[in-house]
């Protein structure tokens, strides 16, 4: 049987959102990150986000444009530069809301959402200010008698992290939304897409089904179709973030992202030259005649 | 062999901390804890698991700052011997599981081993916002935790840390003993001594000094009163073999030398 075809475009996508969503973003830092959707975000309307992310520069230029009106993250790094400078500043002039999780908790609170479950209990974040600052995460007693055989461990109860809509990006995919990454982790991809009311992957390339196997084994197949909404084709589309093996992260590139936020003046030329453009295509084309700036 | 410097001193002291793990993850994380480590592999503790500071284990020495990740003719290769496939949702797993000592730096840390890394002034509004909570809190609840500090100043070493991201021994005392019985905060590391917390409250205590460094300096760097007993030893020498292992075999680009001057 043939599968749905759910291709779109990332401004399709954007039109499917909606001001105010909870929206997840897969990868990890500067790595395989849905930067062209993000890009498509930036060209549009949408405001008063709540990001949720193992944060990199999605979460920067989405707090650097004033988008996300909260964020939810495990950290937010560029990874090569490990203090992403737009969302340091977001922070430090107090214009976007955080939370800021323990790592494995945001995973947890992911799980969660994608089990439908209102909570998942872990020992993570007793005794550190992650209860002390956020006094909206509560913790819960084991109703099961402890290893010492008297009353049940008391546990945090990682709240369980709904999402409007999650945006992941991958190496592969076919046009009905199974995805296939192809590189040394899938981060948190999977659970983001089951987390999420409706998700939305980009992809390298999209490929018919039966071609999955020229490029990597089944365990390469991680995101069914089951829980993608959209599909869109994205070659680069991760840049300027890593996507191995099909590319590496630009590193030049970022190096100039992370320097836009030295002034409200150097962000506007950022601004101008790489993010005020008509579209995803114009956008790489800019990078592609990029001088000095090969990866 | 000349002689050692104080960032092969660090290495060597940053080694110790993992003496007696066995089959443990050992996860350092920065330049020195990462040399420290692999040298406690290479040397006395053999049976130690490495990660390659990505998505593997791998029983390889790779130098640090390694990424043996590259693209084989569109093929993810990794110039590496892997011996399991550990990506980010593992790493938690194995982590809330246990078997692991972890490294990690500190901004600010203080006498109970509370350490900050998230931000500078107050959590909602920072004057300077670092790293975030990341994996401390974590950490430092399920498995043994250590710090390496390679600049010893007093706004490292503070009597109050501004956010407690690892959880030291006064706020794990006030947890259930059940809930804090993975709790450990082990060694600290700095350029100028090592310091554990084996006293009767748990207050930092200093271990050893480094050559040519000495009590008064320490405690002059420190910005609480530290324990000192009454024969405080000097750090240990490496051994003509360690040497050979961290300038040849480790550390051939020198990297240790950019985290503490030598």
């Amino acid at each position: 049987m043939p599968v749905p075809d759910k291709r779109l475009t990332e401004d399709d996508v954007v039109a499917e959102l909606r001001d105010g969503m909870t929206i997840g973003i897969g990868g990890w830092g500067s790595r395989r990150k849905p930067m062209s959707i993000v890009r498509a975000i930036l060209r549009s309307d949408l405001r008063d986000l709540t990001v949720v992310s193992y944060g990199g520069p999605d979460v920067g230029l989405l707090c650097a444009s004033g988008k996300a009106r909260k964020v939810i993250s495990g950290f937010v790094s560029l990874d090569s530069i490990p203090l992403e400078p737009h969302y340091r500043a977001a922070r430090q002039n107090g214009t976007v809301e955080a939370m800021e999780l323990d790592e494995g908790m945001l995973m947890l609170g992911l799980m969660a959402a994608a089990w439908r479950v209102p909570f998942l209990p872990t020992r993570a974040g007793l005794g550190s200010d992650v209860l002390e600052v956020m006094p909206e995460i509560r913790t819960v007693r084991s109703p099961y008698p402890g290893p010492d055989g008297g009353e049940g461990e008391e546990l945090v109860a990682a709240p369980a992290l709904r999402l409007d809509a999650a945006l992941i990006h991958q190496n592969r995919a076919d046009r009905a939304g199974n995805g296939q990454f192809l590189g040394p982790d899938l981060y948190m991809d999977d659970w983001m897409s089951m987390a999420a009311e409706r998700t939305f992957l980009s992809a390298e390339r999209v490929i018919p089904t039966e071609e999955f196997a020229e490029h990597g084994r089944i365990h390469t197949l991680r995101i069914s179709r089951l829980h993608v909404a959209g599909v869109v084709e994205a070659p680069n589309g991760a840049h300027f973030t890593e996507c191995p093996p099909d590319y590496g992260r630009d590193e030049a590139f970022q190096k100039e992202y992370a320097a836009s936020a030295a002034s409200p003046e150097a962000w506007a030329g950022f601004r101008d030259r790489w993010l005020d453009l008509a579209s995803e295509a114009d956008y790489q084309a800019a990078v592609a005649a990029r001088t000095g700036g090969a990866r | 062999m000349s002689e050692a410097t104080r960032d092969e001193i660090c290495v060597v002291a940053v080694a110790e901390c993992f003496r007696g793990d066995g089959e443990r993850l050992c996860n350092p994380i920065g330049t020195i804890p990462m040399i420290g480590g692999r040298l406690a592999r290479e040397s006395f503790e053999p049976d130690l698991v490495m990660t390659d500071g990505f998505a593997t284990f791998t029983t390889s020495c790779l130098p640090p700052g390694t990424n043996p990740y590259r693209s084989d003719d569109g093929r993810l290769q990794v110039d590496a011997v892997v011996e399991y496939w550990n990506p980010y949702p593992q790493m938690f797993t194995i982590l809330w599981n246990g078997r692991r000592h972890v490294m990690m730096g500190a901004t600010q840390v203080d006498r109970f081993g509370n350490q900050n890394i998230a931000c500078i002034g107050d959590w909602y509004r920072p004057r300077a916002q670092l790293l975030g909570f990341r994996g401390a809190p974590g950490n430092t609840i399920n498995h043994t935790t250590s710090y390496f500090v390679p600049n010893h100043t007093p706004k490292v070493f503070v009597e109050h840390v501004d956010v407690v991201t690892g959880v030291g021994y006064d706020r794990a005392a006030a947890l259930d003993p059940e809930t804090s019985r993975f709790h450990e905060i082990r060694f600290v590391v700095s350029n100028l001594g090592v310091f554990d917390f084996d006293t009767p409250d748990h207050r930092m205590r200093v271990r050893s000094v480094h050559p040519g460094v000495s009590v008064a300096d320490v405690q002059a760097a420190t910005g609480f009163e530290l324990v000192v007993p009454d024969d405080v030893a000097e750090t240990r020498l490496p051994t003509d073999e360690e040497l050979r292992l961290i300038r040849e075999v480790i550390d051939p680009a020198d990297l240790r030398k950019t985290e503490v001057k030598p």
